[in-house]
């Protein structure tokens, strides 16, 4: 799901092979999971047909596919929103939030401030989580608490990593 | 900066208590740098933030306990910062309730005692200022406590008593600084069942200072305060009025 999307903000900092882009993926997103050349083109090749990237023209050389990508204002648009909206509070969401912090700091966008936008739509729905306890029985607390614990956690990572931007972002832009 | 057109009296009465663009240093070490925070008649407003923020500094300066070094406090149409020592004491003692993370009660005294100070020192006949405190006994679960030293309770029953406490003289606005704190998730939860569900019924304004995203999800809004400014949900720094 984020994959598209996390390759659009790679080229959003430069114009870049497929071959780079698997690379930075694999350094900052992959973690134990690379992601496979084949799903990069495919990505790729769906991307320049909705007309969110460029391919421009094939150059000389070894290998399937040398194609420079470019990002189109559409996909720049998309990708803005992406980064832009919180995204629904549910439990396990690390791995988005990871990768639009990421993608914030690389291109020294506001991360602190999508962090903070996280934050309130995840209290808002510890907000409804919590009304439903209170005038709900037993298993609806039973219910609610599940998510809050979950959701709970997912904002102590989101304090966390609000304290650590500054050398997380020194981190990603040395490179 | 103020954001309507309106003379400073009249824009806050909108808000019953109001920080405007509040500094506040200790030594060399500002902790509120322009915080501005404005709460209405009857809301819960939870306060967030890291550990220096300025969030509790923020809270003693909404209670006139702090004086700011640069802006103003405003409370019910009236300016608190500005008082002098006597009367903002006597507004804290009649308008304002407090509960801490730790419920700062009277060990040697019973629970009912310590419920009837704040109405003793007010003045209030002891035999009224008993009974007051023993009609709020069962309201919190406390029925069978009343003679009891506030030193033998456990960590729940204490803030419970301090809740009391803060609520008995019927105070417009109740200031809690981690009021959880030391408490486990479940006693955590009732005693913030209790504290919205009295705030509600009695239409007390509460300012709950939190850094825990369960304990602010009972308030009407939250707000954040980092590096001592408030920061509202989207990331921007709140202006006055707002």
């Amino acid at each position: 799901m984020t994959v598209p999307l996390t390759l659009l903000g790679l080229l959003e900092r430069q114009p870049s092979h497929g071959y780079d882009l698997k690379r930075d993926y694999d350094t900052y997103f992959g973690r134990g999971k690379p992601l496979p050349f084949g799903q990069v083109y495919a990505t790729l090749g769906r991307l320049a047909r909705d007309g969110k990237v460029t391919g421009g023209d094939a150059e000389p050389g070894a290998g399937p596919d040398r194609k420079r990508y470019a990002i189109t204002e559409l996909g720049a648009t998309e990708f803005d929103a992406w980064l832009t909206e919180p995204i629904e509070p549910e439990p396990h969401l690390q791995t988005v939030l990871f990768s639009k912090v990421v993608l914030a700091l690389m291109l020294e966008r506001p991360a602190e401030t999508y962090l903070d936008t996280q934050r309130a739509a995840h209290v808002q729905r510890m907000r409804e989580l919590t009304e439903i306890k209170r005038s709900g029985g037993l298993m609806d607390a039973l219910l609610a608490d599940h998510g809050l614990f979950h959701l709970e956690a997912d904002l102590r990572w989101i304090d966390v990593t609000s304290a650590r931007l500054s050398a997380l972002a020194e981190m990603v832009r040395a490179k | 900066m103020t954001s309507q057109n309106a003379s400073p009296a009249q824009q806050t009465r909108r808000w019953l208590i109001e920080a405007r663009d509040v500094y506040r240093s200790f030594g060399q070490t500002p902790a509120l740098a322009g915080a501005s925070l404005s709460v209405g008649n009857g809301e819960i407003v939870a306060v967030m933030g890291p550990s220096g923020s300025g969030k509790s500094t923020l809270l003693h300066c909404l209670a006139g306990i702090f004086t700011p070094d640069r802006g103003e406090i405003w409370f019910d149409g009236q300016r608190l910062d500005t008082l002098s020592d006597t009367k903002r004491t006597e507004l804290r003692r009649t308008a304002f309730g407090f509960v801490f993370q730790f419920g700062q009660l009277v060990p040697e005294l019973t629970v009912a005692d310590n419920i009837a100070l704040p109405l003793l020192l007010n003045r209030v006949h002891r035999k009224v200022a008993y009974a007051k405190a023993a009609a709020w006994l069962p309201r919190l679960g406390l029925d069978d406590l009343g003679t009891r030293r506030t030193g033998e309770l456990s960590g729940g029953q204490a803030q419970r008593v301090a809740l009391a406490r803060a609520m008995v003289a019927h105070p417009k606005v109740l200031l809690a600084d981690e009021p959880t704190g030391s408490l486990d998730t479940l006693t955590g939860e009732m005693v913030m069942d209790l504290l919205v569900g009295l705030a509600r019924e009695e239409g007390t304004t509460v300012v709950l200072v939190t850094h825990d995203g369960r304990v602010a999800a009972y308030a009407d809004r939250e707000v954040m305060v980092r590096d001592g400014k408030v920061i509202n949900r989207a990331g921007i720094e709140v202006e006055v009025g707002r």
